[in-house]
């Protein structure tokens, strides 16, 4: 378990350029669960996650990862983080050597470094062939597999995943999403999602926190969220588009998804 | 004016010690002046490639290109071709030149020579127009991605050029920042500027006069966004989504519920069910 307890954060301070990132923030991320981090830019999603991940050391608050305080160097291995275009970080010559780098600086042998870089491109959907090739050669979408696979051949326990599918075209994003949630949920792995889309955050997250300029706004499941449009505005978001739509043919009901939708409107209305 | 911009065979092919990459088969279109045109297609499908010949960033491998009759293949019509077609670009971390906001607006113009009292007002006018002069003396490293790009689109708009090409200006941004844009496009369409936008969001596209799908390095629908999105089977046979009313619509039609086939918003299906 992931538990963050009243932490604050401020950029520089005792400058004119002083900034509070972060403002008594508390939380807890069970193990197994999907926790979505939403907010626009600015709200302070980024420094919590660095924070959690033990890259930014913490000022004020604790968190602890599986009891152990998140300065104690062991938390490194339990917890990954791919950054936003982590392609933009590939640098080996070839795909496999770029998905070994973090096995291989955790000291593992090189039977069990093959065997992973192995099982996370299986992971992540990339064709066992492109082991030896350039990942500059590859397309984006397939560049970022790489980098996201290279997190997983640590194994983390806990995955954070910051905007993974952003910039990507409609079928990339679909294709990565349907991977890293079906395929890499399935392992066990406990995944903090920082999005602004709240089509995601409504498909696949468990619980969502929403962050506004440095503070919690909600905590609660996706569908008790987009039924408070305040909470959605304050935050600077939109809800999904399919509830916006059921919005403007007054249906009221809280309907996440099209299947639903469809069922409602052929159980309640006459056909035209 | 017809004819604005014209493709003709236009066919770009990369070439590598791997091998040669078609990137753009066979298009051919025209663009008339003052439409809005938004291109989407999936990634490797030809659109940035394209974008890039629009101000010849990069030159035909064979067949032409034609910006307000210029021949872009033509190295005498370069400096006039760049007058005509300002680009904006997915990353404005990677367009943003200048440490001060308002020397970021009039670099362009600067090179190009204007002088200093004229570049002043050109870009009082373009910061202003992008709702950014409160921040001119502001470093861009200060300000959100939103904002950044808007900084960008004052630099073009301060270039005064006829034709605008957007590159995916929103794929960085949160949803605030890409309305922002959107709005700034429209407005900029609005003005009589000619506009070509790419874009990954369907429901920005929608907003277009027209839309082009590319697959391939082709062009393979060229017609209204209306035209475009209701198509529901072949959007997604093509890997696209749909607008989600559009989508609703065709799930409740293969129910028996009887609606206008070309539904593509909210008001317009609940119109239809009402």
């Amino acid at each position: 378990m992931i538990s963050v307890k009243n932490i604050s954060y401020t950029y520089m301070t005792g400058t004119p350029f002083e900034k509070t990132a972060l403002k008594n923030i508390s939380f807890d991320v069970a193990e197994g669960e999907v926790l979505a981090v939403a907010g626009h830019t600015g709200s302070g999603k980024s420094t919590l996650i660095q924070i959690v991940a033990g890259l930014i050391d913490l000022q004020i608050g604790a968190v602890e990862i599986d009891n152990l305080p998140v300065a104690d160097k062991k938390i490194r291995r339990l917890v990954g983080i791919v950054f936003q275009y982590p392609e933009h970080q590939l640098f080996e010559e070839t795909v496999e050597r770029d998905i070994a780098f973090g096995p291989k600086n955790f000291g593992l042998d090189d039977a069990e470094i093959s065997a992973r870089v192995e099982e996370a491109m299986r992971q992540v959907g990339l064709p066992a062939e492109l082991k030896n090739v350039s990942p500059f050669e590859l397309s984006g979408g397939q560049r970022r597999r790489v980098a996201i696979a290279g997190i997983l051949a640590l194994k983390p326990k806990y995955l954070i995943l910051d905007e993974p599918t952003a910039g990507l075209d409609p079928l990339a994003k679909e294709n990565l999403l349907k991977e890293i949630f079906g395929v890499i949920k399935k392992s066990g792995v406990t995944i903090i999602l920082v999005s602004h889309n709240m089509e995601d955050i409504a498909r696949f997250a468990n619980r969502v926190v929403v962050l506004a300029q440095g503070k919690i706004l909600f905590v609660g499941t996706p569908r008790e969220l987009f039924a408070q449009e305040e909470i959605l505005s304050r935050a600077g978001l939109e809800p999904p588009p399919i509830t916006q739509l059921l919005r403007k043919l007054n249906i009221d009901e809280n309907i996440l998804s099209l299947d639903e939708a469809e069922k409602f409107i052929l159980k309640n209305w006459r056909k035209v | 004016m017809k004819n604005f911009i014209r493709a003709e065979n236009l066919r770009h092919v990369y070439k590598s010690s791997s091998g040669d990459k078609v990137a753009l088969a066979e298009i051919n279109f025209s663009i008339s002046q003052g439409e809005f045109v938004a291109i989407i297609g999936t990634n490797g499908s030809g659109k940035s490639t394209l974008a890039k010949h629009f101000n010849a960033l990069l030159l035909p491998t064979s067949g032409k290109i034609f910006i307000d009759g210029l021949d872009t293949s033509d190295e005498k019509n370069l400096w006039r071709v760049r007058e005509n077609v300002g680009m904006v670009f997915q990353n404005p971390d990677s367009e943003i030149v200048a440490a001060i906001v308002e020397d970021d607006v009039a670099f362009g113009l600067e090179n190009l020579g204007i002088e200093p009292q004229k570049i002043r007002e050109r870009v009082d006018l373009a910061l202003d127009s992008v709702n950014m002069s409160d921040y001119k003396k502001f470093a861009p490293s200060k300000l959100s991605g939103g904002q950044k790009q808007r900084i960008a689109i004052a630099g073009v708009i301060a270039m005064r050029t006829k034709i605008i090409v957007f590159d995916e200006p929103t794929a960085m941004l949160d949803p605030q920042g890409r309305r922002e844009i959107l709005e700034m496009v429209k407005k900029l369409h609005a003005q009589g500027k000619t506009i070509i936008y790419i874009t990954h969001f369907m429901e920005e596209a929608a907003a277009a006069q027209r839309v082009f799908v590319m697959e391939g390095g082709r062009i393979i629908k060229d017609d209204t966004p209306r035209e475009v999105f209701t198509d529901v089977k072949e959007m997604r046979r093509l890997g696209f989504g749909v607008p989600v009313a559009a989508e609703l619509a065709e799930r409740l039609r293969r129910k028996n519920f009887k609606l206008p086939q070309k539904i593509l918003t909210a008001d317009e299906l609940a119109e239809a069910l009402k």
